[in-house]
């Protein structure tokens, strides 16, 4: 199980995400954003950072990278793409993923563990049983997701929604949970295949023990599991 | 050169953060005339000679404002 890590110019969270993959037993490297050579990669990441400072709007610029295109085609054959924080934003610019990442409501950089519930969700990312909390931490300016109501009905419907932000025990909060304003809560949605993953948490940084948890290697096993099973 | 200003605000229903801090504030200052700010981009663009609307809208559309959550003004300001 080989995952390729794409870097842009402004990433920064692409050797937490190569540390997290190693430390769980798998291979990872890099792809340079100019590349546009995908073979040899099982699993493709778009981590988080700043790509291309953000201008414009966070991933705007990033999604006309030479390698996005590349990326398209690789999910539109089915491959596993997950998008972490400013990938996440990258997906949605790239339509890859539905609705756009807004700024905070509060103003403010939010850097903080988030409890998350596990929703009944079609995505090949994540297997954990619906209902189960797991704590990742968020750190994101951007990260206020937004759709059009009929938008949000087809991810309730199809099962896209994967994770919303939660109390500690699992519940929803009066006024919501969400440390950004994001609409229903939402923290991670997929496509309609769910072979497209983004979320605004951080799992990377909760694989080894040392960062403070373990809650992500779920996040990254599964679907090696899933690979691996589909040989 | 021709020349286009092209305005890019959130649309309708889409919370727009800056802009309502900048509201809540200038009510604190003893604006209390003020009902509403709303808070966009403006973006200045210098193009070829003869270049159409319809390719600064495909831009917009592109790159500069997101049809997701954006909708975006252009004004054709003439030669520079």
């Amino acid at each position: 199980m080989r995952f390729g890590v794409v870097r842009f110019p402004g990433s920064n969270c692409e050797q937490d995400v190569v540390h997290a993959v190693r430390y769980l037993g798998m291979e990872a490297g890099y792809i340079w954003h100019g590349d546009t050579d995908l073979v040899g990669y099982d699993a493709i990441v778009l981590p988080g950072g700043f790509s291309y400072g953000d201008y414009i709007r966070c991933g705007a610029v990033a999604r006309f990278s030479p390698v996005m295109a590349e990326v398209v085609r690789f999910a539109e054959r089915g491959g596993p793409v997950i998008g972490i924080c400013n990938g996440f934003q990258i997906l949605t610019e790239a339509h890859l993923l539905p609705g756009a990442l807004l700024r905070n409501t509060g103003l403010k950089f939010v850097c903080k563990p988030a409890s998350l519930r596990v929703e009944e969700s079609v995505c090949q990312w994540l297997d954990l049983p619906a209902g189960t909390v797991v704590s990742v931490p968020v750190n994101h300016n951007e990260g206020n997701y937004i759709c059009d109501e009929d938008t949000l009905e087809r991810l309730r419907g199809n099962g896209q929604v994967v994770l919303r932000y939660c109390e500690p025990d699992g519940t929803t909060a009066e006024g919501g949970s969400a440390p950004n304003g994001a609409f229903d809560d939402i923290a991670g949605i997929c496509n309609e295949r769910g072979n497209v993953f983004g979320l605004m948490p951080h799992p990377e940084r909760v694989v080894d023990p040392l960062s403070g948890g373990t809650d992500g290697q779920a996040f990254f096993t599964a679907i090696a599991q899933r690979i691996a099973s589909v040989g | 050169m021709a020349r286009f200003e092209i305005y890019v605000t959130y649309k309708k229903g889409i919370f727009d953060p800056p802009g309502a801090t900048a509201e809540r504030a200038l009510v604190n200052l003893g604006y209390d005339e003020v009902a509403s700010v709303k808070i966009g981009k403006y973006i200045q663009l210098e193009v070829a000679d003869g270049t159409r609307v319809e390719r600064v809208r495909e831009m917009c559309d592109k790159l500069l404002a997101n049809p997701v959550i954006e909708d975006y003004r252009i004004e054709t300001v003439g030669e520079a």
